[in-house]
């Protein structure tokens, strides 16, 4: 197939060839940047909580003093215990998706402050309950329960469990179980591992990890009140869950019940991720209008061209041109200025995705993402141009003889 | 003549229905999605205090150590020590202290149980600064911020669950464990962006709302608030051994509380920006501060330097205007095809007399009639798109409808876009020369 006979007839279009190349030149920017946002989103939903989601949910309280709380934590237990269908409920500090737990740097010498972690702690038994996996070292036994004093958040030494994320981010390579660090005043000594646990609020900005987690077991009392996490069967949950929230006023009444923070761990993640879901969703729906609309541009473009040369088309349907020429003709030309288009849009997309990384913090642009969005544009263009060249090879040779 | 161009631009619409119902529902759909995440852009973007921003300031210090690791000092938030001190030097016209605080609130004597509300401790310059409105009674005196009377002004909405709307002035309600006066019901308030809540609004479980949530329920004295809701009070950051008891922050190592201060003239702002310099200097001398570093912002700067409009709003309103540059080059690719194939009636209006510029004008018309309707589909889409965004349950959700401007910015927009798309086109289709048509027909 000869290209010069194209490039000269486009030549003489040269607006219309324009316009379709610009066009092509942007879809390709949005596309392929809609495409990696669309990516990011979804690895940031993603995310591993390490615990058994479908079985647990929390009830939340407040509005208590602090001589009132060894009270309440027995009153919530027993009473939330007495619901039909519950297995288990423990004293938590906070659950993933849940309220924001007690974050902050901690040390490995006391001197300088390095990563910054969540803290959570649980009453005897949590570690079952949340399903976390154990993969190095043992869980804690009866004795490294230990309360807290006064009002502290933590007990003055602990031995804890740390995620596996973690234990390779303070001491990479090394075993760390047995190892120590501290957070202002208090030590914790490693006495194992587990495999995933999600801090409770992760944001992709910032220096944290989604799994930067520390275990504390404590017993309930002090700081360790107002949150409960309850343990069902998955087709109870819904069920205990509605009773449970209902059932607060009577088993400790005067306390307040937050409405927003008592579900159940699944609807608190559904929550947590609902405006990176929108975002998603609007993305894909605006690389669907987009191709949508492309793919119209140039079917209505195609089309006038081959209304227009009609003639041209005839005489060389005359000359001996068969039908597979004049569509292959039409086929390559569109292919020209796709390529011509997508060449453009290449150094678009990727100026574009260095823009969003400075203004919006995204993430770089993957690189086999471009060669994927020239593969779509190629195709698109082609099915596009398909109806109008088709409509191109239908022309009769018998046009070349007519005046009108 | 504009009635006649209307009149062959609208036989000129129907000519070739397929394409321009393409057309019209191209720039419909750009000019829905791009209308959509302005509206929400302009929702968020709105003045918070219009006539007022340009006076009121926000005077940060440094309280922490050497050897925090924090690039961005001064941060959001003094000791409060500092604010107190500052406070109490009365260089500015107006000063609110303002810290935030979860709050168990309930009428005494009374049925309902307790609620868990905000309760924002601050001063009585707070509401003449701010110009908060009140629906009966007023704020607290001067006085009474030194003298710790329990005192309280609340809200329209707690005015509405308490006391079902009536005056409440002069009634109890019970705060924690202590019964406080109400002085005052503001009337329906929610200023948006809610600018003074300075590391964004924090409800009663402490989770950030971003800048567009409600404002608080309740408001007291400063200091009498420290007293009635002790143990409550949550820290932005601590160094050190932290709180000696947690919720307890008066004279702890940790940043928690901020001030504002109005300021009326450019000679009061360069004189209070000197008096934090000698204050930060004078605290290094002391040993209590480690660096003199001082920064105060306009409410404006303040809500730029904070970021204050959420990246995912700019990023979709850029997103969408892309979209709608994407559907201009389309318009303009599917006009030209459209006109140039009616070459030959041009080319019979020119013999016949037209101008250039005639034919010019004519085309623009219809583009323009394209665009129209095209506008008219966009803003419907506008509301439907308006509808979808107040279902994500964001916390500005609630604030965003199609008001009288973005209308009429819709129409303008979608005319706008069309007259641009179409003056190409419309060029070139007035360049067609008479005579090479005739020659074919």
């Amino acid at each position: 197939m000869q290209i010069q006979p194209i490039l000269a007839a486009l030549r003489r279009h040269k607006l219309a060839t324009f316009l379709i190349a610009m066009e092509i030149a942007l879809a390709c920017a949005v596309l392929v940047n809609a495409v990696s946002l669309i990516a990011d989103r979804w690895s940031a939903m993603g995310i591993q909580s390490g615990v058994d989601e479908a079985s647990l949910g929390s009830v939340v309280v407040t509005g208590f003093e602090p001589q009132q709380v060894n009270d309440l934590n027995a009153r919530m237990v027993t009473g939330l215990g007495a619901i039909p269908g519950v297995e288990s409920v423990h004293v938590i500090s906070t659950v993933p998706f849940g309220q924001r737990g007690i974050v902050s740097g901690i040390s490995l010498d006391r001197q300088h402050y390095g990563s910054v972690v969540e803290f959570y702690m649980g009453s005897p038994g949590t570690l079952q309950a949340l399903g976390l996996k154990l993969i190095a070292g043992a869980l804690p036994s009866m004795s490294d329960y230990q309360p807290l004093p006064g009002r502290d958040y933590f007990p003055a030494a602990s031995r804890v469990l740390i995620t596996r994320a973690l234990a390779e981010r303070l001491w990479p390579a090394q075993d760390p179980l047995g190892k120590e660090f501290w957070m202002a005043k208090w030590q914790f000594r490693v006495i194992g591992v587990v495999a995933d646990l999600a801090v409770s609020q992760y944001t992709e900005y910032g220096q944290r990890g989604a799994e930067w987690c520390v275990f504390v077991p404590t017993l309930p009392g002090g700081q360790l009140a107002g949150t409960y996490l309850i343990r069902t069967r998955p087709r109870d949950l819904g069920r205990v869950m509605v009773a449970a929230r209902a059932a607060v006023a009577e088993i400790a009444p005067g306390v307040v019940l937050d409405e927003e923070d008592s579900h159940t761990i699944a609807f608190l993640r559904a929550r947590f991720f609902q405006t990176d879901r929108a975002m998603a969703g609007l993305l894909a729906g605006v690389i669907v209008a987009l191709l949508a609309v492309t793919a119209f541009g140039i079917v209505g473009l195609a089309s006038f061209w081959v209304a227009q040369r009609r003639k041209h088309i005839g005489v060389r349907r005359a000359l001996g041109a068969k039908r597979m020429d004049i569509l292959r003709y039409f086929q390559t030309e569109n292919f020209v200025i796709v390529t011509a288009g997508i060449g453009v849009g290449v150094v678009l997309a990727i100026g574009v995705n260095v823009v969003l990384m400075k203004f919006f913090e995204v993430s770089r642009l993957p690189t086999w993402y471009l060669p994927i969005g020239v593969v779509v544009l190629w195709l698109l263009g082609q099915l596009a141009v398909l109806w109008p060249a088709l409509r191109a090879a239908a022309v009769p040779p018998a046009e070349a003889t007519r005046t009108v | 003549m504009f009635g006649y161009y209307l009149h062959l631009a609208l036989r000129g619409l129907r000519r070739n229905v397929v394409l321009t119902a393409l057309m019209i529902v191209a720039i419909g759909v750009g000019i829905g999605a791009s209308m959509t995440t302005l509206t929400v852009l302009h929702i968020l973007s709105v003045n918070a205090l219009p006539g007022r921003s340009a006076q009121i300031f926000f005077p940060q210090v440094d309280p922490t150590p050497a050897g925090l690791y924090n690039p961005h000092h001064p941060l959001n938030m003094m000791d409060d020590s500092s604010a107190v001190d500052l406070w109490n030097a009365r260089r500015a016209d107006r000063q609110a202290l303002v810290v935030q605080s979860p709050v168990k609130v309930s009428a005494p004597y009374a049925d309902r149980p307790p609620l868990m509300l905000t309760l924002l401790a601050t001063t009585s310059d707070f509401f003449p600064m701010f110009e908060v409105p009140f629906e009966y009674g007023g704020g607290w005196t001067a006085k009474d911020d030194r003298s710790r009377v329990r005192v309280a002004v609340i809200s329209s909405d707690l005015n509405d669950k308490l006391f079902g709307g009536h005056n409440s002035v002069g009634e109890t309600i019970r705060l924690r464990d202590s019964d406080v006066r109400v002085v005052g019901v503001l009337k329906p308030w929610r200023p948006h962006p809610l600018f003074y809540d300075v590391e964004g609004s924090v409800t009663g479980n402490m989770v950030s709302m971003g800048y567009y949530g409600k404002p608080e329920d309740v408001f007291m004295p400063f200091f009498s608030a420290l007293g009635v809701n002790d143990g409550n009070f949550s820290q932005f950051m601590c160094w050190g051994n932290g709180p000696a008891r947690p919720g307890h922050l008066e004279g702890s190592p940790c940043l928690w509380v901020s001030l504002w201060v109005q300021l009326g003239s450019a000679v009061k702002v360069v004189d209070y920006r000197t008096f934090l310099g000698n204050y930060a200097r004078q605290q290094k001398a002391l040993g209590r501060f480690a660096n003199t570093d001082t920064r105060m912002l306009d409410l404006r700067q303040r809500l730029d330097f904070e970021r204050v409009i959420p990246g995912n709003a700019k990023l979709q309103t850029w997103l969408a205007l892309a979209f709608l540059a994407i559907c201009l080059f389309n318009m303009v690719g599917l006009l030209l095809a459209k006109f140039l194939r009616r070459a030959g009636e041009i080319g019979v209006r020119r013999a016949l007399g037209a101008s250039r510029r005639t034919v010019f004008v004519q085309y623009l018309a219809e583009s323009g009639m394209i665009g129209l309707t095209g506008g008219i589909g966009g803003w419907l889409l506008t509301l439907v798109g308006l509808w979808l965004v107040r279902r994500q349950q964001m916390p500005y959700a609630d604030l965003v409808h199609m008001d009288v401007s973005m209308f009429v910015i819709t129409l303008v927009l979608a005319i706008a876009t069309s007259l641009l798309a179409g003056a190409l086109p419309a060029l070139r289709a007035s360049d067609v020369a008479p005579a090479s048509q005739l020659r074919t027909l």
